[in-house]
């Protein structure tokens, strides 16, 4: 591929640097952890709605090509048209060739994480049509031409003082001010223009209802609603896992996403389409389009373990509770997907070759495991990622890339030895008479010894010690 | 199976006998802690075997993305637990891969359900202790404030979260003063803490700051792995607190 | 049909087909078993939105579109948009007394006045199906005589519900009503004024949407 691997270790390392950066992702994630601990206070409640959900998100990936006929064939039938894309370039290609249809120049865009994996701004600002992002942290990130460094709050890695050096230097209108309640205002001024006069409208899809084909989106700023509803025409884009069963399906699901990602009982908007502008209707777009996106999901499908990754309802609770996001950013990840999610995401979708190190941004504390409210095992797929990483195979993209033969062989060696009880004993015994004279610039002691002294070993092992003190052994 | 924190585990009788499984850090780094591990139990009256033969749960190699090195290493521990006892495992990790990770690390081979076998077997020390010995403690040490860190699989793979601080509460002359983070992980995840060290060192060092918050004169936890990046960094950063493994601490304070 | 379609489809069933996968049962207990008392709900209903900046009117069915005008009035409202087509509609125009904010019917295609919609609405009043006390939250269907953007342009949102529409849960209401046997080109729940938290999770009203909702309950 010629892709070089993207580098978390020295990404990170900038970030860790960065106090203010630091400050700013530990105060928002302590605060984000003990709200969403209130909203799910009642166990039994948390236990039974969980279940449910990782229940409706099983049951769809049970059934996920007749479901997605099933969807395409009711959206179809309410008027939505329905695309294919197996890469993000046919994506992009299907995303564009409508737009050239309606001669569009602007496009206002409400929260899509697909369109951030499709680099959608990039592409449609090459060709000369100008992508606005309406969420107002994405539009933050957009000013800032930066990435989202998470999920759900995009410019979370930013205080109110930088966004309001950022909207007076790039908002033509702005005066300088700290006052959160004046910068939000003024974005509203701004943008409300470009919704008015939008042709296009690009959004996401949190989840698509195969029994209706209705796509449901969440939200609570209004922005959703304004670019599915105001411009002409609305184009949607989501991967191909989010659609569900039935309608009852979304409820519980909701009620996971909302109060996972967010700490609110619900969002202010949950926007259900089910159709574009009807006979008689005022408003709405005459057209909506549902681009479904492959890019490497049926393959991750095809694994039995694996496929486990495509539960998630991207609620980024899992980034809020992981100890290395935290003290990191999103930005270390150089992803549109960060965190835990992305740490087993990215390497399926981009392969392991480019992202091989993402599954080693981990302590296996299991901290997203416990509260993920699909109940997705992150950490067992972080370990077989790390395998697949290592040892050639067909599994996944890139599998073997990161194959070290001196690395094999230490754990060739190692096993040879734990395995064999007198090699075993032999060899801890000569740790215990040697080890401590270890010197600290051997590569491995000098990371550790870093900011901790040396580990020391014991004089005698404990299996020494119980023989003396004569321990049974059988 | 799915590790999503709402482990309980069914209680069992009292057994006779109970087997130890010392776990490859303890033997090299604390067997001391392991020793007084063993006293613990033997002194409610439970006869305990140490099988000379055990050296390792297998999971440095597994989550290294080594599984066949792992299973190798797990697998030559089988023969020495043939007896229908309790195993008891001085670390909430180690405990954790058995029990847990076991069961799919050994999926499809000849031996799986033997596996399955031992690995049901395995009890996290201080779960022991609580749920199956129920045990009680006479405190014969001097006032200490002390504080307690949860080791992240002792809390979400083993469902091992207030027994250690129950057991702890027991000693009247300890004070237990818990952290604001008690949860959080110290950042040692194995070759993690080598791989990414300029992450560990932050993480650690948000632990090193709150437990010295709390005033301790001393962390204990359930984990050597914890104790040895916890402690190395308290040391280095010549703070006036020492890690302490439970079994130690239980064994200090009660044993005189 | 498109040959990336047969080629996807294709790849997951051959994928599932080789592994199936047996989902556990669904077990909507946890949602059927949330139950509050009637008046329980109306009060849940108004404390959570209310928590969420949410204003509510109380009036009777005789008097609400004249305490809607008094209301508007006060608060110095320059005008309201309602859709003239339907019964509320022919109530609020019956009533409408001069001299109050000026009532503006939705009732051509947006096109023709998006401008002054976007720039020059003060407020907006729909109806509602009911509401939900498990998450406070209001069921809005826009119609053709009551367009979907009424209730998120203009900077109020005044949404009429009746006291006795009152679910206890999401899914109570739309198994209940058999939803899915025609969805509507639109459903809303909408659970308080347009808010954001992006600026470091400060949170403000009015972003996009409502700046205001206020609900008029009617009993
Ligand atoms: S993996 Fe789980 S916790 Fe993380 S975003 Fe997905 S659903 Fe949420």
């Amino acid at each position: 591929m010629g892709e070089s691997s993207i580098n978390f270790a020295k990404a990170s390392s900038a970030a860790l640097q960065d106090q203010q950066l630091r400050g700013n992702f530990r105060r928002a994630m302590d605060g984000l952890m003990s709200k969403r601990a209130v909203q799910f206070a009642d166990t039994a409640e948390w236990n039974g709605v969980r279940a449910l959900g990782a229940s409706v998100r099983l049951r769809a990936l049970s059934k996920l090509p007749e479901l997605l006929e099933k969807l395409e064939a009711n959206c179809t039938r309410n008027g939505i048209q329905v695309h294919w894309a197996a890469t993000t370039d046919e994506a992009n290609a299907i995303v564009l060739s409508i737009m050239q249809r309606v001669n569009a120049k602007l496009v206002v865009k409400g929260k899509s994480m697909v369109s951030e994996e499709m680099h959608l701004n990039a592409f449609l600002e090459k060709r000369g049509i100008e992508c606005l992002e309406s969420d107002l942290g994405e539009y933050i990130v957009q000013l800032d031409e930066a990435m989202p460094s998470h999920i759900i709050m995009p410019a979370i890695h930013m205080n109110t003082k930088q966004i309001a050096h950022l909207f007076k230097q790039k908002i033509k209108e702005a005066e300088y001010t700290e006052d959160v309640a004046q910068l939000t205002d003024l974005a509203r001024r701004v943008l409300r223009k470009k919704f008015a006069t939008a042709d296009v409208g690009v959004s996401g899809v949190n989840m698509a209802v195969a029994e209706t084909g209705t796509l449901c989106l969440v939200e609570n700023e209004g922005n959703g609603r304004m670019s599915t509803t105001v411009p002409p025409v609305h184009i949607a884009v989501m991967g191909l896992e989010k659609v569900v069963e039935k309608l009852e399906d979304v409820p519980p699901v909701i009620s996971l996403l909302t109060r996972s990602a967010t700490a609110q009982p619900i969002t202010t908007y949950v926007n259900m389409i089910s159709s574009p502008r009807k006979e008689g209707e005022k408003d709405g777009p005459d057209e909506i389009h549902l681009v479904i996106l492959d890019n490497g999901r049926s393959g991750i499908y095809a694994d039995e373990e694996l496929r486990n990754t495509l539960r998630c309802i991207r609620c980024g609770a899992c980034m809020n509770h992981c100890p290395v996001y935290t003290k990191v950013g999103g930005h270390a990840y150089q992803a549109p997907y960060p965190g835990p999610i992305g740490s087993i995401l990215m390497p399926q979708v981009e392969g392991l070759e480019k992202r091989g190190e993402l599954p080693h941004a981990c302590t296996m504390c299991n901290a997203c495991v416990e509260i993920c409210p699909v109940k997705i095992p992150i950490v067992e797929i972080m370990g077989r990622l790390r395998s697949e990483a290592v040892h050639p195979g067909d599994a996944v993209r890139g599998a073997g890339s990161h194959a070290s033969k001196a690395e094999a062989m230490v754990w060739k060696g190692w096993s040879m030895t734990y395995a064999s009880p007198l090699a075993y004993q032999f060899a801890t015994a000569l740790l215990a008479k040697l080890g401590n004279a270890a010197p600290t610039s051997l590569p491995l002691l000098k990371e550790w010894t870093n900011v901790r002294t040396k580990p020391r070993f014991a004089n005698r092992t404990l299996h020494a010690l119980a023989r003396e003190k004569g321990i049974p052994d059988v | 199976m799915s590790h999503d924190g709402t482990t309980s585990r069914p209680d069992i009788e009292r057994p006779e006998s109970v087997y130890f499984f010392g776990t490859c850090l303890v033997d090299l780094f604390y067997p001391d802690a392991g020793m007084a591990g063993m006293e613990l139990l033997k002194a409610q009256g439970v006869r305990v075997v140490f099988p000379q033969g055990q050296s390792c749960c297998g999971q440095p190699a597994y989550n290294s993305g080594y599984r066949e090195e792992a299973l190798k290493v797990a697998r030559a521990q089988l023969d020495y637990f043939p007896g229908d006892w309790p195993i008891v495992v001085p670390s909430g990790s180690c405990a954790g891969m058995m029990s847990k990770h076991w069961p799919d690390l050994f999926k499809g081979e000849p031996d799986e359900a033997r596996a399955r076998q031992v690995a049901s077997r395995v009890w996290e020390l201080t779960q022991f202790l609580v749920q199956v010995l129920k045990v009680t403690f006479e405190d014969q040490g001097p006032p200490v404030k002390i504080t307690w860190h949860a080791s992240c699989h002792a809390q979400r793979e083993m469902g091992v979260t207030d027994e250690p601080k129950a057991l702890l509460r027991q000693l009247a002359n300890v004070e237990l003063v818990e952290l604001q983070r008690e949860k959080e992980c110290c950042g040692f995840g194995g070759t993690f803490a080598v791989r990414h060290p300029e992450i560990s060192a932050a993480m650690v060092g948000d632990k090193v700051a709150d437990i010295e918050n709390t005033g301790a004169k001393a962390v204990v936890s359930g984990d050597c792995g914890c104790l040895m990046n916890i402690s190395g960094a308290l040391e280095a950063g010549q703070k006036p607190v020492r890690g302490v493994h439970i079994a130690q601490f239980l064994k200090e304070r009660t044993h005189g | 049909m498109s040959e990336s379609r047969n080629a996807i489809l294709g790849k997951l069933r051959a994928g599932r087909d080789a592994h199936p996968l047996t989902p556990p049962e669904s077990d909507f207990a946890v949602l059927r078993n949330k139950r509050w008392d009637g008046a329980e709900r109306l009060e849940r209903i108004k404390r959570m939105m209310e928590a969420v900046h949410t204003e509510f009117l109380e009036t009777t069915e005789a008097d609400w579109p004249a305490d809607v005008q008094a209301f508007l009035t006060a608060q110095g409202t320059r005008n309201l948009l309602f859709g003239p087509a339907t019964e509320v509609g022919a109530r609020l125009s019956s009533a409408w007394t001069d001299g109050g904010p000026e009532l503006i019917p939705y009732a051509d295609r947006v096109e023709t006045f998006k401008e002054r919609l976007f720039d020059g609405i003060d407020a907006g009043i729909t109806t509602t199906l009911g509401a939900i006390a498990d998450t406070g939250s209001l069921i809005v269907w826009p119609t053709p005589e009551e367009p979907r953007l009424m209730s998120l342009v203009p900077h109020m949102h005044l949404a009429l519900l009746r006291a006795d529409a009152l679910y206890d849960t999401f899914w109570q209401a739309m198994t209940e009503n058999r939803w899915a046997d025609g969805m509507p080109t639109n459903a809303l729940l909408i659970s308080g004024p347009s808010k954001t938290a992006d600026i470091e999770q400060t949170l403000a009203y009015g972003v996009h949407g409502p700046k205001r909702l206020v609900v008029v309950i009617v009993r």
